[in-house]
């Protein structure tokens, strides 16, 4: 039932080439349900979660989710991989840990898909598109939903919508996030501007690896947390039309502010960060993810001829420390990590030495 | 309102709800009688009104569920101080029997809506509730007929039955793997 986890990046997230793909990495749907006569997971033993493992991967499986489907049972996996599919947004740090039942089908090689089972509820269905396109997002996830639903009974209230291990995700149970770059209304000093107006608009700001994550190399989530009393539609339109547009609006003028009236700073933080990738030693994943979002940057507003994007992409994600050693073939400790690091990345931009 | 303490036409501020032999004790007075009764030392404003805020509704809402603290759902044995330390429900019947504790907590997380209106199960969406519970007794059925408590099988499959026959006889659809497959 195991398959490898993939290596080259086949993620969506790192495509940009979607819809306004210079500020929007990816548009993410995900929905969560549970099994109807079944104790959600963290009240369910090991043999429950096993009931509901089997049932899910026989239903995808006759369900026919996706014409290429992999199931990774995680309890067998190498910590590597599992912390692989972390940095893929593939699955979420809380799926990766611990030894109970669980299991994700993504799925291949496109990774679009993703159902997380026996994660804080039985069922975490996502969808993700490259860019802004959430309805695409959702009109995915949704007929997944469908699908399994034609297969497995869900637990659901009339009043309370689809019923969730948190009560605050009841109801429609889903989270609708967008990821997005913005180097310029970090530089600029603007970025509260976005915090604000997405507190207002009732929504959230998490960093690169959602909840709980920090905001590292200007990557931020934003997604909506109120579930109930709307539905799917108004809340996946509300960020398509309304709260990312906005964003987008801020971040591209903060662009055309700096580079028609800092020039030279934007150019010589580029320029710097690029120098540091190109020269570096020593290399945490942290300030490599600062310094690509910078070259990124650089490369989309022309400040920076080279390198190719697409092997910008490539580094955010190989830069990571489970890709970083599965890239390496070996593990490796935190200190060998940021020499090695350092060499892939000097390698892979095609500096001299 | 105005300050319990005796001849004293002051608005209360300061309200405290005590448990007290599983009774409740409320108080409610003005800054100024409860500094002096000793309800409050020296509270600074900003803890003042955290108390008011956040503490009191609390205590509040405790003593509201003081009589329902032992009940635990019948479907996972959850009980609201377990939830209360976790944030997590154990399964989908702890929506009905915390129904109480819950309402407040939902309609505030969800900025006062409290009722879903989006996307519902095509095959099941139709008599939920009774779905569920339906679901939980043939699962347990399942259980009690591997155990061999037939005893509690046949209690099992007698509540499975009158759900079952409770809409017009229709047997609720399942997911064929699901089903404890013990027709009688
Ligand atoms: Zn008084
Ligand atoms: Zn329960």
């Amino acid at each position: 039932m195991n398959a490898p986890v993939p290596n080259e990046s086949g993620a969506q997230w790192l495509r940009s080439d979607g819809a306004e793909g210079d500020v929007v990495m990816s548009s993410r749907v995900r929905l969560a349900r549970n099994l109807a006569g079944f104790p959600f997971p963290n009240a369910a033993d090991n043999e429950e979660r096993q009931d509901v493992l089997d049932l899910v991967t026989r239903a995808a499986a006759g369900a026919e989710l996706a014409p290429n489907l992999v199931t990774l049972e995680l309890a067998r996996l190498p910590d590597v991989d599992r912390y692989a599919l972390v940095e893929r947004h593939l699955i979420s740090k809380q799926l990766a840990h611990g030894d109970a039942p669980r299991a994700v089908i993504l799925s291949s090689p496109d990774e679009w898909l993703s159902v997380m089972i026996n994660e804080e509820d039985h069922l975490r269905i996502q969808a993700i598109h490259a860019g802004l396109d959430v309805r695409a997002a959702h009109t995915a996830a949704d007929a997944v939903d469908d699908k399994l639903e034609s297969r497995i009974d869900y637990a659901y209230s009339n009043e309370l919508g689809y019923l969730t291990a948190c009560p605050t995700n009841v109801g429609a149970g889903i989270r609708v996030s967008v990821m997005l770059h913005l180097p310029a209304l970090r530089l600029t000093g603007d970025i509260d501007k976005v915090r604000r107006a997405v507190k207002d608009m009732k929504h959230t700001v998490r960093g690169f690896y959602g909840e709980g994550s920090d905001v590292v190399g200007d990557f931020y989530q934003i997604s909506n947390h109120t579930t109930l009393g709307k539905t799917e539609g108004e809340i996946v339109d509300f960020m398509e039309t309304q709260l990312a547009p906005t964003i987008i609006g801020y971040e591209r003028k903060a662009r055309e502010k700096m580079l028609n009236a800092r020039r030279t700073h934007l150019e010589d933080k580029v320029h710097r960060a690029f120098g540091a990738l190109l020269h570096a030693r020593l290399l945490t994943s942290d300030e490599a993810l600062e310094k690509l979002s910078l070259v990124r940057f650089g490369v989309l507003c022309g400040v920076l001829k080279g390198p190719d994007p697409r092997v910008v992409n490539d580094l955010i994600l190989l830069t990571q420390p489970a890709h970083l050693q599965r890239v390496s073939g070996r593990t490796m400790e935190q200190g060998e990590r940021t020499v090695a690091r350092a060499s892939l990345v000097r390698q892979r931009l095609g500096a001299a030495t | 309102m105005k300050c319990d303490n005796e001849g004293c036409e002051n608005e209360a501020t300061v309200h405290e709800v005590v448990i007290r032999n599983g009774k409740k004790v409320e108080r409610h007075q003005c800054e100024q009688c409860a500094r002096s009764t000793g309800m409050i030392q020296h509270v600074s404003p900003s803890a003042h009104e955290l108390l008011a805020k956040v503490i009191l509704p609390q205590a509040k809402e405790i003593a509201e569920g003081a009589g329902q603290k032992r009940i635990s759902c019948p479907g996972c044995g959850m009980t609201i101080a377990r939830f209360r330390q976790h944030g997590l429900l154990g399964c989908a019947e702890c929506y009905t029997a915390f129904a109480q504790q819950l309402g407040p907590l939902i309609e505030r997380a969800q900025e006062g809506a409290t009722a879903h209106i989006g996307k519902s199960p095509k095959r099941t969406g139709g008599d939920a509730a009774r779905h569920n519970r339906a679901a939980a007794l043939r699962r347990q059925l399942r259980e009690a007929v591997s155990a061999e408590e037939y005893e509690r099988a046949a209690r099992i499959r007698d509540e499975l039955r009158t759900i079952e026959n409770a809409n017009g006889g229709r047997r609720g659809p399942h997911a064929p793997s699901a089903d404890a497959g013990n027709e009688p």
